[in-house]
């Protein structure tokens, strides 16, 4: 797909090194170590509980890592970063909130900041401009309760952005959506990183949706990840080593399944070919 | 009805109609409520305990809804606090009770706490109304934007630097103002219809915050107004006119909010075949097109 060296040519927006993380006594995340870049679209891939959303909350600052550094271009990471752009996992909102998605949009822009902003035409086209960006002219005064998952995550897509941040981070943006909403909504972020330059990290359980536009992916089973491209990554010998047994990767057509549960019914089909291949370095 | 005692009761009434509207306009956000429930229960005992020993009732009932607030908000520090609120209700009734039973020859007094005096209100009393006011809707205008953008979407908020328990701090001490200075003219049980009722109708009506929260202000003023007025009339307690008003302002917003559902539906279908499907290039050539 692309050669390592493209992405070198590319500005680091953020590194992580060695980071691990205690809480509450357990190791939640053990030396993770990736680095994102401008223009890029990495995929956070693993299961429930792995740590996906616990490492966006370290590069975000909202845990402190017990060893290891987040290094946000070159620097440590500043204390409150208007640069980064956040997209949580599944907001539940009260359907009745008086809130319109431009309004969502607008809370973007300084929403951290004291004060009733004071309504501006230059405030109004600002945000009238990411509306259009991200295609949701036609639902911009729709109370964002009754939004569809998808027009909803365009909304948020676009309060993250509106502040032109370097990184955009986005929890689990694909839950909760059908294939078209899903794709539009892969179809726009990868847009938006190439378009704007922006070092784009999404977060899934699923990788396929984002197979055709991922440039890197980081793999995480229990708190350890792989990163790199995903011919680099998603391989037996890689991740069978990230998840401490052996795992199946299996590509059908243009999807990849990765056959990891220990105990799931059909692995055991697969376990018995297992046998018969020739036994792998892990690492 | 605008006469002598008359004007303290309209500029009191008024004063605590707008403060409680754009609270609580916060509280319904938030889902609050039942913190608005509890903390003017809290100033009851409070005031009821301070007339028992002699105090300014106002003293006791504003540092009993202070530290309640406060009591919550650290005991709740985990995500929702509903099973500490609760407590505290209960807590705060039955001292109410206890000191209640004590004092039998301040019943009348008593009275006036839980379903509101306004129609005897002092000048001291609307001095203090005022200075609490004032206190209360310059915190609101400041802590406006960041408390919105916690209520709505807590994690956002904290990614932005928003601390939401910070906020949620600041916020219940805000409603114990709020419940200083209404308690004494609405009373504890109907401060309540204020700070929930009018919000609760006004989001039926609009879906602009700004515009919910003017609307939220301008509700409770009408429940308030009314209420006086009715009360001056017919001479039954202002607090029945004011629970009434709170409940049918709230069922007129939620028909309302249904008709326009209906209607909006209407016009939703109508809008459908304008919006094209989407087409999106990326980089990689990958032309996806939604069917
Ligand atoms: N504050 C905490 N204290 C203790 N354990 C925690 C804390 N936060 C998260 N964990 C644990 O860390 C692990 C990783 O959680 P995390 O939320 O990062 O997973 P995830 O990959 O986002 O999962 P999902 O796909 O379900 O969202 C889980 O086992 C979780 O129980
Ligand atoms: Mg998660």
């Amino acid at each position: 797909m692309t050669s390592p060296d493209r992405f070198d040519a590319r500005p680091e927006v953020l590194r992580l090194e060695g980071v691990s993380l205690w809480l509450s006594g357990r190791e939640i995340l053990h030396d993770v170590g990736f680095s994102l870049r401008a223009g890029e679209l990495t995929g956070l891939i693993g299961s429930n509980g792995a740590g996906k959303t616990t490492i966006f909350r370290v590069i975000l600052g909202l845990e402190t890592p017990s060893s290891g550094r987040v290094l946000f271009a070159g620097h440590p990471r500043p204390h409150r970063n208007r640069l980064i752009g956040y997209v949580p996992q599944s907001i539940g909102l009260d359907p009745d909130v008086p809130l319109r998605a431009r309004d969502l949009v607008a809370l973007g822009i300084d929403g951290d900041r004291f004060g009733i902003p004071l309504p501006s035409r230059g405030r109004r086209r600002l945000v009238d401009d990411m509306l259009e960006a991200v295609d949701a002219q036609a639902f911009a005064d729709t109370r964002v309760g009754k939004l569809s998952g998808g027009e909803l995550q365009r909304s948020l897509i676009a309060h993250a952005l509106i502040s032109q941040p370097r990184l955009l981070l986005l929890d689990e943006p694909l839950a909760s959506l059908d294939i078209r909403s899903e794709q539009e909504v892969v179809g726009l972020l990868a847009r938006i990183a190439r378009e704007q330059q922006i070092a784009v990290l999404i977060s899934a359980h699923e990788m396929n949706p984002l197979l055709p536009v991922m440039d890197r992916v980081v793999y995480v089973a229990s708190g350890r990840a792989a990163s790199g491209s995903t011919e680099e990554v998603v391989r037996e010998d890689v991740l069978s080593a990230l998840y401490g047994h052996h795992v199946d990767v299996l590509h059908l057509q243009d999807r990849i399944l990765v056959v990891a549960g220990k105990d799931e019914g059909h692995h055991l089909e697969l376990e018995r070919e297992q046998h018969a291949l020739p036994p792998r370095g892990l690492g | 009805m605008f006469a002598g005692f008359m004007v303290h009761a309209w500029v009191v009434a008024t004063m605590v109609a707008v403060v409680a509207g754009v609270v609580g306009f916060f509280t319904v956000l938030r889902g609050s409520a039942f913190v608005a429930h509890a903390v003017p229960q809290a100033g009851f005992a409070g005031a009821a305990g301070a007339s028992l020993i002699g105090i300014s009732t106002f003293a006791g009932l504003g540092t009993f809804a202070v530290v309640s607030a406060l009591a919550i908000g650290m005991l709740g520090k985990r995500g929702r606090h509903d099973a500490v609120t609760a407590l505290a209700l209960v807590f705060m009734l039955g001292l109410g009770a206890l000191f209640l039973s004590w004092s039998e020859e301040y019943a009348s007094a008593i009275y006036a706490l839980l379903f509101g005096e306004v129609l005897g209100v002092s000048t001291n009393q609307v001095l203090a109304t005022a200075v609490l006011g004032v206190v209360c809707i310059s915190a609101v205008v400041i802590l406006y934007r960041p408390l919105l953008l916690s209520s709505v979407m807590p994690e956002a908020a904290e990614a932005r630097g928003v601390r939401s328990h910070r906020m949620e701090m600041y916020f219940l001490v805000v409603v114990a103002l709020v419940t200083t200075m209404s308690v004494p003219v609405v009373g504890a049980l109907l401060m309540f219809s204020l700070m929930v009722g009018a919000p609760g109708a006004a989001r039926s009506f609009t879906d602009k915050p700004l515009g919910a929260l003017g609307l939220s202000v301008g509700i409770s003023v009408a429940i308030v107004w009314i209420a006086i007025a009715a009360s001056y009339e017919t001479d039954w307690p202002v607090g029945f006119f004011v629970g009434v008003l709170g409940a049918v302002f709230f069922v007129t917003g939620r028909g309302w909010a249904a008709w326009r559902r209906s209607g909006a539906g209407r016009v939703e279908r109508a809008r459908q075949p304008a919006t094209g499907p989407m087409r999106f290039t990326t980089a990689t050539g990958m032309n996806t097109e939604p069917t």
